[in-house]
């Protein structure tokens, strides 16, 4: 928030509009549209009529001018990882992602023998919430959208975002 | 017709080319010479009794000591099929290209010469398919050693004790 970051304390004025911003930020995410992998799937069957990912005010965004959350939903190859990137950069402040599945998380089955596969998406973009499973059911990734909107609710604009 | 037949096609037609035939085995399969695969596909392809119009595969084997290309053929009508060998040299694998006689060559062979570094002349566009055009080494080669970075990316990440 600029130039009023670190230079208020919490008061009635700071907080209020804190409340405010949160709110309306954890209330209509919108995730980016692309799937790398198979979590893709289940990242569509969360969206879809049965986990209804709507009803949390997510909807996907097929742009990230317009998106202010990524879900890295699938095994991030090297020469994935810099298209990633440019995408995340893409994408306006504030922005949130999810690594979804081992693979984001970790490289998951790569570990030991993927020469092409980056272990751990957080090695090229800043990750809030990580979502175990191979893939993740779609209650987990929706238990991961309620634990990311926890974390932007505990925001405040008077201070620096947390990474 | 049975593979063996076909074989016999091969041998009155081209008897140079043909080095080996092996009958025993899950697949029969029939080894050419090098330099004469090309004009063999041709034959087999365009020859009326057996029109083999489709190239199901073509692989690339590492047997340590020599390398070797698979091509499996298929007629889609008389139904029959054929296993063909290429032997190569480790040091300098080499063979004409057979995207001239079936287009579905050209990305197969492409993936040969990406994981294995097998070059096939007179292909049209022969480069990476699958790895970034800057990755070093052909990865499915058996004497193949993982980098250490990638772009400044770490590839493995060993932790002590975890094998």
């Amino acid at each position: 928030m600029g130039i009023i970051e670190n230079k208020f304390r919490d008061n009635v004025i700071i907080t209020s509009a804190d409340k405010f911003m949160n709110w309306a930020r954890l209330s209509s995410l919108w995730p980016i549209t692309f799937g790398i992998a198979c979590c893709a799937i289940e990242m569509m069957a969360t969206a879809a009529s049965r986990y209804d990912q709507d009803r949390l005010g997510i909807i996907p965004r097929p742009s990230p001018r317009q998106a202010d959350l990524m879900i890295v939903a699938g095994t991030v190859t090297f020469k994935m990882a810099s298209r990633i990137k440019r995408l995340y950069e893409q994408m306006p402040e504030p922005k949130y992602v999810i690594a979804m599945g081992c693979c984001a998380t970790s490289g998951g089955p790569y570990w030991q023998h993927g020469y092409h596969v980056m272990k751990g998406v957080d090695q090229v973009i800043p990750v809030d919430v990580y979502v175990p499973g191979c893939p993740p059911r779609p209650e987990s990734l929706l238990e991961g959208f309620i634990k990311l909107q926890d974390k932007i609710r505990r925001e405040s604009i008077a201070t620096t975002q947390a990474a | 017709m049975e593979s063996s037949e076909v074989f016999k096609l091969i041998e009155s037609k081209y008897p140079d080319a043909l080095k080996s035939i092996d009958l025993e085995g899950i697949e029969q399969s029939v080894t050419i010479d090098v330099n004469s695969i090309a004009d063999v596909c041709n034959y087999l392809k365009t020859e009326s009794e057996l029109q083999f119009t489709s190239l199901m595969c073509l692989s690339g084997v590492d047997y340590e000591d020599k390398m070797e290309v698979v091509y499996h053929l298929h007629s889609l009508l008389h139904d029959h099929r054929v296993t063909l060998k290429v032997e190569l040299s480790r040091d300098n694998p080499k063979l004409p290209s057979v995207s001239g006689v079936w287009k579905a060559a050209n990305w197969h062979e492409r993936e040969a010469y990406d994981m294995y570094g097998i070059v096939f002349d007179d292909h049209p566009d022969l480069r990476r398919i699958l790895l970034p055009d800057d990755w070093e080494g052909f990865p499915l080669r058996k004497d193949y050693v993982v980098a250490e970075k990638y772009r400044g990316w770490t590839i493995r990440k060993i932790k002590e004790g975890f094998e």
